[in-house]
């Protein structure tokens, strides 16, 4: 089996300097952002990385990219040690932020993808053709002698998005590449990832993101970390089949800010998150249950506390219950605070 | 290693592109770069008028005028460069790229030096015509030579710089906004080196533009040599060992800046 990427035991601390007062000033603190992270990323596969804020998919991707070295452990990218030689690492790599912007805004479009195609030697010729294919299938042939300057926040992402595959790499690190994109710009870039792998069998893909759906919708697998730590790496399929034998109920209430611990102290509640809908006055409440029989608990609960029951389903296990299954938290939680 | 050096060597053209190409995009840079500088390179000449300087004096103001083109470009075009690179999120990028830092450096400096040869163009001829500057060339292999080191031992130190600000950001930058002012002094800019007294002036000499005006003054002007500080030659030489030293030096830092920037975490930290 040939691997795209491989951790043995990864670990990265981060050492800060806590302003004290007194004696102890500038006394440091260590950050633990991956704790013996072992992952085994398949040649060919649409690998996902799910995580709260701070669980170390960043970290892991600039360990990856080579920006960054791990404290202990190793990392290998197609085969090669991603310390030892990060030369060799970075002809076969690519990566792609969300949210963030490359290139000059005084260059058009066009300039910029070919500015970046030159750090990887491509031929002008082969450039160029790479770059028309490029803009067109992201419909940003229009666009293509406009100043990056001048670009909306998405158009600049999905040049961002074009950058990272000008140069057709072997392995692409996606860091949350949909990230504030509206609907369908987030749709022509997964539109265009799964095309993308599908062309060559060699081609992986290593995407992390918020967004649920997306994971579902583009992972062969996904690992979920929490922690700097992979608390599970599975299919998505086989993730939400892991729940199949619990009660998930999603229950909607009139806006409620206060008193939502005590939902997860109800005897039968596996895991429970929520999630505030301010703008339709409501709060989203997701239980998982040890069974259909502890719902009466539940809805007693939610009475007592003084909430209305607005909505009730019972649902059908999703990513984000098999997310606040592990992780204990909902993602939006994380998003919020 | 033919396709290591020909990757290289396309990073340098798509990084300097940037700069020469673009940068004639915004006519207002013809502006900045041509007249502007002109004014002050003036204000020294009519301080020396006024004080019925010797005649060589005005000629000294432009060529420190000219060659401060290039000091301020190796500075803020150069090595402050990166900190913006850095903000703007495409030093990550270059980082991941399979080139070699110094290839996107030398891109910066070769679309710089024309930026930077516009100006000093500008400051030397309008301000030759406007001045009547007589010069009178003692050795022109000798001159070319020693402007050639000069800049080559410029953009080394250049990269020394790029280098903190690679990993310290804003920190550096207050550094070398200290190092901007002394420079103009201590290089002798705009009057001989060698009015410092000799062992202000030596130490100076460590800045490759100091020993390079100097030469330049004795190698420019019929009465150069009385104003010069040591020996043209020697200028040569010491400009020769500089220019490898900043060079060699600046590699290193580069490698080692590099290391801890990805051991702290730092590399791509911003907002420092």
């Amino acid at each position: 089996m040939n691997y795209a990427v491989e951790t043995f035991d990864l670990n990265r601390t981060f050492k800060l300097k806590k302003e004290k007062k007194g004696k102890d000033k500038n006394e440091d603190s260590k950050v633990i952002a991956l704790e013996n992270m072992n992952l085994k990323i398949h040649q060919g596969e649409l690998f996902g990385l799910l995580g709260p804020n701070g669980a170390g998919k960043t970290t892991l991707i600039k360990i990856l990219s080579t920006l960054l070295l791990p404290t202990s452990g190793t990392a290998l990218v197609d085969g090669i040690d991603a310390v030892k030689y990060p030369e060799q690492v970075r002809k076969r790599i690519n990566m792609v932020t969300g949210g963030e912007h490359c290139g000059y805004g005084i260059l058009n479009v066009q300039e910029t993808l070919w500015m970046f195609s030159q750090l990887y030697g491509i031929p002008n010729k082969k450039a160029k053709m790479r770059i028309e294919e490029l803009l067109k299938i992201l419909d940003m042939e229009k666009f293509a002698k406009t100043r990056i300057g001048k670009l909306s926040t998405g158009m600049r992402q999905k040049l961002n998005v074009m950058r990272g595959f000008v140069c057709d790499p072997k392995i692409i690190f996606l860091d949350e590449p949909t990230l504030g994109l509206d609907v369908q710009i987030s749709r022509d870039v997964r539109k265009y990832i799964k095309t993308w792998l599908a062309e060559n069998t060699e081609r992986t893909v290593l995407l992390t993101t918020h967004y649920m759906a997306e994971a579902d919708e583009l992972c062969d697998r996904l690992a979920i970390i929490d922690q700097g730590k992979v608390l599970v790496c599975e299919s998505p399929q086989n993730l939400k089949k892991s729940l199949t034998k619990d009660a998930i109920f999603h229950i909607e209430i009139n806006l409620t800010l206060n008193g939502m611990e005590k939902f997860a102290q109800i005897p039968g509640v596996k895991k429970f998150a929520y999630e505030h809908k301010s703008h339709i006055g409501r709060t989203l409440l997701k239980f998982i249950l040890e069974d259909e029989s502890v719902i009466s608990n539940v809805t007693e609960s939610i009475s007592d506390n003084g909430s209305k029951i607005a909505y009730l389903s019972k649902a059908e296990p999703s990513l984000e219950d098999v997310f606040v299954a592990l992780v204990g938290r909902g993602l939006e939680d994380e998003n919020r605070s | 290693m033919k396709t290591d050096l020909k990757t290289n060597l396309k990073a340098i053209i798509a990084r300097a592109y940037v700069r020469i190409w673009a940068a004639n995009r915004e006519p207002s840079w013809w502006l900045t770069e041509t007249l502007l500088p002109i004014l002050s390179t003036a204000a020294y000449v009519y301080v020396y008028k006024a004080l019925k300087a010797p005649e060589e004096y005005v000629g000294f103001v432009i060529l420190g005028g000219t060659m401060s083109a290039y000091w301020i470009m190796v500075l803020w075009s150069m090595a402050a460069q990166f900190y913006w690179e850095k903000e703007m999120g495409n030093l990550d990028l270059y980082m991941i790229a399979p080139i070699s830092r110094m290839s996107i450096l030398l891109g910066m400096a070769s679309g710089g030096v024309f930026l930077a040869t516009t100006r000093a163009f500008f400051i030397f001829l309008v301000g030759s015509l406007i001045f009547k500057v007589d010069f009178s060339i003692i050795s022109f292999p000798k001159l070319f030579a020693v402007f050639i080191l000069t800049l080559v031992g410029l953009y080394g130190l250049g990269m020394l710089f790029s280098s903190l600000f690679m990993l310290y950001g804003r920190e550096a930058w207050h550094g070398v906004t200290l190092l901007q002012e002394p420079v103009h002094l201590l290089s002798g800019f705009f009057f001989p080196v060698k009015n410092l007294g000799f062992a202000i002036a030596m130490g100076a000499s460590l800045i490759p533009l100091t020993l390079g005006l100097d030469a330049m003054r004795q190698l420019s002007f019929k009465s150069g040599v009385q104003y010069g500080f040591i020996n043209v030659n020697l200028e040569i030489i010491i400009l020769v060992i500089l220019c490898i030293f900043f060079l060699v030096i600046s590699k290193y830092a580069w490698d080692f800046m590099e290391r801890m920037g990805k051991k702290e975490g730092r590399l791509t930290l911003r907002w420092q």
